[in-house]
């Protein structure tokens, strides 16, 4: 589905990603950790489209395309998702409004109808149960007034609403407590299947307790140091970042 | 009686006009001879307010006042089906209609109508030979309008304009609506001169909807002086969709009693210049008053609003909340002036004004003032002069939304907050789409007055 070669890129002229490389297939979930700094952001704002980053080397395949040519809505249409490490607040843009936009923008390049407005409230209430999100929330502006944590859980409702090929979560778990951070996974969780994939961004390992990962990758300077199975989190969790770091700074 | 005077003149020439004015006319109030005499004497002594003048620091008044206009004295006699050139088509706004075309009351016989209730509207001047009680008592007396020569240029020129009265603790069942039409072969100037009074307990909800229809120059010099009684309650809404060629500089002086609440919604959705002039004097303890404000220019627009707010009591309410786009070479002025006097103890008073430019020929002068004479008060102020947010465009292209639509929505978004502030629902979903239409850059007019509008 995903294939990163020999990635390069850099923001304001500073090289922050330098050479990754990555593959990732229909039905799996990679886990890309790593201390601050490190570039996993960078790397989800490549992968998203963000203007702001600057690939200088190398290519990304997605669906056996060049990613990197596309718009960051045209890459919506084709089945991406980020998830905001910083979900933005748009005052005046209703959640509803912003929701329905959405969803007819990518069946319109699928070449489908505008989805019919009682299918689409009805979409709106099984995917808000689905995240356990308050139902008052989608009444609101864009973010305007949520908690840490409810920005959280917008994401993966956007996310549930949408229903992305593959999906790049970056920091879900930072500022959600134990209880939101269950919620937020177990609706990764139900929305995961054969056909779609996940990069899961994290500093910590605990999100990995609920999202099991398949590959764990440990980025660092700007480039994928270790790659292992679903222990690596767990060792990583055990010894820190410590370790990684003296074995490359030799 | 059909004459009209043409007046051309490269330089202004006030004392002419106001002598062909006075001789076509004559007086059949004499109140009103004396007031216009007085006007055109301090006219003659202040002139127009110039670059010097602080609050026409951005507008050269010299330039559009050097221009040739025709000038009527009198009502020009027009036959027209009003339902053929203009309908405002609001739907579900079931109101009642009085038309100004050109600056004079266009109508029937009936020049001043009562309706069951008691409520009065029609004609300024019709007003004046009926009612003179409430006409002499109200006419010219708001302080602030000695602000500068235009509103005494005004005084002493003009010879009509609308008139609405709501006698005490009486409710006007629906909405007035009054539209102001300019329809003329020749390049214009005119002065409509407007009053409302509610008195004591009253309340009405009142439309404005200025619409130059043809395409000639036009320049407007209207002055409304509106009072509000004891525990009165008005809702103003101002709709302001000219064309290009068409110039307006307008007055409104409010003047409110104790616990009287007055909306106002000004949106200038077009026109290619326009000043609006805010008074509000708030003279009765617990008196609140809201003013909000909405712009959206392009071209070589100009866009200015002029806020001047008095508390002269203690424990009255005011906000100011004025937001605009302004697109390719627009410029816009907000100048907000909130004066508490000493007395205004427990004063709220907040002023908020924000803009987006999308252009970097388009600009922006704010200027918010607070002037506090007492120590007990509460106050705030704030001006923002930016961009659309591009780490909101990025959230909304992420999500498959296309860059174009993106930013039609965050251009309305940015106006919705001072769009949700309309009371009358359904002017409020006609304005809300007048607002999503100008946005996409279709002229938004509506939609029953295609011929002329275009």
């Amino acid at each position: 589905m995903l294939i990163i070669k020999d990635l390069h890129a850099e923001i304001d002229g500073k090289e922050i990603l330098k050479g990754i490389n990555l593959e990732l297939n229909a039905g799996e979930v990679h886990a890309i950790m790593g201390p601050n700094g490190s570039g996993k952001s960078t790397l989800a704002a490549v992968l998203s489209g963000r203007e702001l980053v600057k690939v200088t080397k190398g290519k990304v395949l997605y669906k056996g395309n060049n990613l990197l040519e596309m718009s960051p809505e045209k890459r919506a249409h084709a089945g991406i998702f980020l998830g905001f490490q910083y979900p933005i607040e748009i005052p005046g843009v209703s959640m509803i409004n912003f929701m329905k936009t959405a969803i007819n923008e990518q069946r319109k390049a699928k070449g489908l109808e505008p989805i019919n407005p009682s299918d689409f409230l009805k979409l709106m209430r099984e995917k808000k149960a689905l995240v356990d999100m308050d139902s008052s929330l989608t009444s609101r502006s864009v973010n305007e007034g949520f908690s840490g944590g409810e920005k959280k859980r917008n994401e993966i409702f956007q996310m549930a609403m949408l229903e992305p090929d593959l999906a790049i979560l970056d920091e879900t778990d930072s500022g959600l407590d134990i209880d939101a951070l269950r919620t937020v996974a177990n609706g990764v969780n139900k929305l995961k299947t054969s056909e779609n994939a996940s990069i899961v961004i994290t500093h910590y390992q605990r999100l990995l307790d609920y999202i099991i990962p398949d590959r764990v990758h440990v980025l660092y300077k700007g480039k994928i140091v270790k790659s292992s199975g679903k222990e690596l989190a767990l060792e990583l969790e055990e010894k820190g970042y410590d370790w990684i770091k003296k074995e490359n700074d030799k | 009686m059909n004459e009209v005077e043409t007046y051309r003149n490269q330089k202004f020439d006030f004392q002419n006009l106001f002598n062909q004015s006075e001789k076509t006319n004559g007086h059949v109030v004499p109140f009103l001879k004396t007031v216009r005499e007085n006007a055109a004497k301090t006219f003659m002594e202040k002139g127009l307010p110039g670059k010097a003048d602080e609050n026409y620091k951005y507008l050269s008044l010299d330039s559009l006042f050097s221009q040739e206009y025709s000038y009527r004295f009198l009502q020009e006699i027009v036959h027209f089906d009003i339902n053929h050139v203009f309908r405002c088509d609001i739907p579900n706004l079931n109101t009642h209609l009085v038309i100004l075309l050109n600056g004079f009351y266009y109508g029937g016989k009936d020049r001043l109508i009562e309706l069951p209730e008691g409520v009065k509207y029609g004609s300024m001047m019709q007003a004046a030979v009926e009612m003179p009680d409430v006409f002499q008592k109200y006419y010219s007396k708001i302080p602030a309008i000695k602000t500068d020569g235009l509103v005494d240029m005004n005084t002493a020129l003009s010879r009509d304009g609308f008139f609405i009265y709501v006698p005490k603790n009486t409710v006007a069942g629906k909405p007035i609506q009054v539209v102001n039409l300019i329809l003329s072969a020749k390049d214009l100037f005119l002065q409509p001169r407007n009053m409302v009074v509610l008195e004591e307990g009253a309340g009405l909800e009142l439309v404005v909807c200025d619409h130059a229809l043809s395409k000639k120059r036009s320049l407007s010099n209207s002055v409304t002086e509106t009072v509000v009684g004891e525990n009165a309650k008005l809702d103003f809404t101002v709709l302001q969709n000219d064309h290009n060629f068409a110039s307006q500089i307008n007055y409104h002086f409010i003047e409110q009693e104790k616990d009287s609440r007055v909306d106002t919604n000004t949106i200038s959705l077009h026109g290619g210049l326009i000043r609006n002039n805010h008074f509000v004097r708030l003279n009765g303890t617990g008196a609140q008053n809201y003013l909000g404000g909405l712009y959206l220019t392009d071209k070589d627009q100009y866009l200015d609003n002029y806020v001047f707010v008095d508390h002269a009591v203690p424990q009255c309410y005011s906000e100011q909340f004025f937001k605009g786009v302004l697109d390719d070479r627009a410029k816009g002025v907000f100048n907000g002036k909130i004066l508490v006097r000493q007395d205004a103890q427990k004063t709220q008073a907040y002023q908020k004004n924000n803009s987006i430019l999308l252009t970097e020929d388009a600009k922006m002068h704010t200027q918010p003032q607070l002037e506090i004479y007492a120590d007990d008060v509460k106050c705030s102020h704030g001006a923002t002069v930016g961009q659309i947010n591009e780490e909101a465009m990025f959230y909304l292209r992420s999500r498959g939304i296309p860059e174009k639509e993106a930013r039609l929505m965050m251009m309305y978004g940015f106006t919705h907050e001072v769009i949700s502030k309309i009371r009358i629902d359904s002017l409020r979903e006609r304005i809300e789409d007048f607002v999503q239409r100008r946005l996409r850059g279709e002229l938004a007019k509506c939609e029953n007055c295609s011929r002329l509008c275009t």
